[in-house]
């Protein structure tokens, strides 16, 4: 009688049983990776090439039949010149820096509130992070309607605390308000995923540190900028990351607060490109538009994310 | 034995099924979600009972319409057999062969382009421009005009408010400065407890609003897009001194004469503010003036419509759409079927009962035309001074930078009328010099 691994082993064809037995580990490896490579360079790597290449060219996607030419460096030099460019990159700044700041103070002083043991903290918790819960196309319908100057609740707060009609300014309209107000819906909307990395960074110190500083007498406020600071800060600048990443490709909230208007007051640079490529059809120019700011972002995380291994290593 | 004859049976229904299905087949029409579209629905059922083949429609928002629709056509899709495709994209659509080339079909089957309103072939259906190339059948005829609060104008104190005010009586504006009068005479006015404003006008800022709305003045003023026809020749015409004041007046009617927050309001908008009693008068696309004289509230004997008055020439912004038959479609019969069974006079005139704007002349040249509908007669009036967008390929170009440079203006505040046409005519200089056209 033979046991079953002989018998199976029997019943393996010899080629194949003498291919499998012939495999590297390393090849085996490979093998299994492979399946992954090849997906990430079909879904990634390729469509990146292929973006690269057509930034060079003057192709329209919906003009099937124009001749391609091959304009060189044209597209780039174009956007790099364009002061409307520009003004689209300066608005995205200033929403992706005042967010940032928002977002980080509030929601560290949140999280740092809410990591005390109190009654009600947890259901606290659930309500402070309702609004990153919410679709941002939910968001984007709703916060009009509260901006809306004749019935929105924000304008009639403002008239009732300062006396100024409420129909006589509008949240998203000409005036200068509509950069403050797409920033206000993001910090709101966002905030409580700052509080929640936070919260994690804050309860990730152990106890035993805060016992010992009390021990050497050091002041709360002492504690706060030597232990609580240094320690969350890895979490803190990992919450900006996301936050930077995300709000850089701003795109859906915005579009429908404000389409990018009044003017071009809040035409971030996701938007303007969306509008290069699928709306004007400029897919060369776009394609080069769209490596301009996968360059940027890019480089910018980089260098922030060796900053944040930096922290981390202290 | 028994399972050999229900495999028989089986087997002839399934033939019998399949062969109607070949016979008759389905289409699918795909055009704006609005009322007209509604109303097809209703007419097409006739073309499904005489011809056995059922209809499908697929109707877009307004705002999402001509992304929609374009990337459909752009990526070689199939769901559209027949497309009513705005006027603006003709160009782009007969270049790229979206759609079919229909001479040869209206030749066979005795349908003829002199059947219809010349403005609406013109606009519709030629490309090249004015050339007898023919890419579709002029469908919803349609343009850009104002109604207003009948009962409001009509009250004896308003009446002589105004009269001591402008030394005439309230009445439908015969200019566009009339126009700036009345609405700034009702803004902000109360009436029956209510502050109430003067006109919505379009301010919309993605798509293609502020520009439907802006031409209006501008076409009133003078405004041409080329010296000549065809030349591309910008300079003196686009930001022409009469174009320089029709802007600004443009913008001070958006800033003296509408609601609060009105500052990227479309079709929707305009159309909601005048149901919800906000505004004495809105502008807005014919089209939806059957539902709006039907509205219980703001309809009937408290409504009435005007074309869009002249200024230095009587003219109005074209809207409307042609029916075109997509070169993609695996129903060509089908499709052109649907086509020929359009064309048809008595259809037309179903067409034209049912709330659609038909452009054929057995409706529009009918003397009981003008007392079918109580905005008959201005729209024929308006269909006989209509000016349409440019029609390139390249026609979404265009629009986007006229759309950012009147609302820049308009709205945002940012320049003056004289920069931001001329700088319309760099950005449209740079789209021409792309196109190779310059």
């Amino acid at each position: 009688m033979t046991d079953p691994i002989t018998a199976a082993a029997r019943a393996t064809p010899a080629p194949v049983a003498r291919r499998i037995r012939g495999l590297s580990d390393r090849a085996i490896a490979w093998l299994f990776v492979a399946p992954t490579i090849f997906l990430l360079l079909a879904i990634n790597i390729f469509p990146l090439i292929w973006t690269i290449r057509l930034s060079f060219t003057n192709y329209a996607a919906n003009r099937p039949n124009r001749e391609v030419e091959w304009v060189g460096l044209r597209n780039y030099e174009r956007i790099l010149t364009d002061d409307g460019i520009w003004a689209n990159m300066q608005t995205t700044a200033h929403f992706l820096l005042w967010t940032l700041f928002f977002q980080v103070v509030i929601g560290f002083t949140l999280a740092w509130l809410i990591n005390r043991k109190f009654k009600g903290n947890d259901l606290l918790t659930t309500l402070i992070v309702l609004p990153m819960m919410l679709s941002p196309a939910v968001v984007g319908n709703f916060w009009t309607f509260l901006y809306q100057p004749q019935i929105g609740l924000v304008n009639y707060v403002v008239e009732l605390v300062s006396g100024i009609p409420a129909s006589s300014f509008s949240m998203l309209g000409p005036g200068g308000y509509a950069p403050w107000s797409i920033i206000i819906v993001d910090t709101w909307m966002w905030t409580p995923f700052v509080m929640l990395i936070c919260l994690a960074g804050l309860r990730s110190i152990p106890d035993y540190i805060y016992e010992a500083a009390e021990i050497d007498r050091a002041s709360k406020w002492r504690q706060f900028w030597t232990i609580t600071v240094p320690m969350v800060l890895p979490f803190l600048m990992l919450a900006v990351l996301f936050r930077g990443i995300e709000n850089f490709k701003m795109f859906d909230m915005v579009v429908l607060l404000t389409g990018g208007g009044p003017g071009n007051e809040t035409l971030l640079a996701s938007i303007d490109l969306k509008r290069e490529a699928f709306e004007k059809w400029r897919t060369g120019y776009s394609s080069a538009y769209a490596i301009i700011l996968f360059v940027t972002v890019f480089g910018l995380a980089s260098i922030y994310v060796k900053a944040l291994n930096k922290v981390k290593e202290r | 034995m028994k399972i050999r004859l229900m495999a028989a049976v089986s087997a002839a229904a399934l033939s019998a099924a399949t062969m109607a299905q070949a016979q008759g087949g389905e289409l699918t029409l795909c055009w704006a979600a609005w009322d007209p579209a509604n109303a097809l629905v209703e007419l097409s059922k006739d073309f499904e009972a005489q011809s056995g083949i059922k209809m499908n429609f697929e109707f877009v928002p307004w705002p999402n319409f001509a992304d929609r629709m374009l990337n459909e056509l752009n990526s070689g899709g199939q769901l559209c057999d027949l497309l009513i495709g705005d006027s603006q994209w003709i160009g782009g659509a007969a270049e790229n062969g979206w759609y079919v080339k229909m001479n040869d079909f209206f030749d066979a089957e005795g349908i003829s382009m002199d059947d219809f309103a010349p403005a609406t072939v013109y606009a519709y259906s030629t490309w090249p421009k004015g050339t007898p190339n023919y890419y579709a059948l002029p469908a919803m005829g349609d343009a850009n005009g104002w109604f207003y609060r009948k009962d409001w104008f009509a009250r004896p104190e308003i009446q002589a408010e105004f009269k001591e005010k402008y030394g005439r009586d309230l009445a439908e504006p015969q200019t566009q400065k009339e126009l700036l009068e009345i609405a700034q005479f009702f803004q902000g006015r109360e009436i029956d407890g209510k502050t109430v404003y003067g006109a919505s006008i379009f301010t919309e800022r993605g798509s293609e609003g502020i520009t439907m709305g802006a031409t209006g003045a501008l076409y009133a003023w003078g405004f041409k897009y080329e010296n000549t026809p065809g030349s591309y020749d910008m300079q003196g015409a686009v930001n022409s001194p009469e174009a320089v004041e029709a802007l600004e007046f443009y913008k001070e009617l958006y800033k003296t004469g509408t609601p609060p927050g009105y500052d990227n309001a479309y079709m929707e908008q305009s159309l909601d503010a005048f149901k919800s009693g906000q505004v004495a008068m809105a502008m807005n696309w014919f089209a939806f003036f059957p539902g709006l004289y039907a509205d219980p509230n703001t309809g009937g004997d408290k409504i009435d419509f005007f074309v869009n008055p002249a200024q230095n020439v009587a003219a109005s912004t074209l809207g409307g759409q042609g029916i075109s038959v997509v070169a993609n479609t695996d129903n060509m019969d089908g499709a052109l079927a649907y086509v020929k069974w359009f064309a048809n006079p008595d259809v037309q005139k179903k067409w034209w009962s049912m709330g659609g704007y038909s452009c054929h002349k057995a409706v529009l040249e009918d003397p009981n035309f003008v007392n079918t509908a109580p905005f008959a007669g201005d729209f024929l009036q308006a269909m006989g001074g209509v000016q349409d967008f440019w029609q390139e390929p390249a026609y979404a170009q265009l629009l986007l930078a006229m759309q950012e440079r009147l609302h820049n203006f308009v709205v945002a505040d940012q320049g003056t009328a004289q920069e931001a046409l001329d700088g319309l005519i760099a950005d449209w200089t740079e789209v021409f010099e792309d196109e190779g056209k310059l």
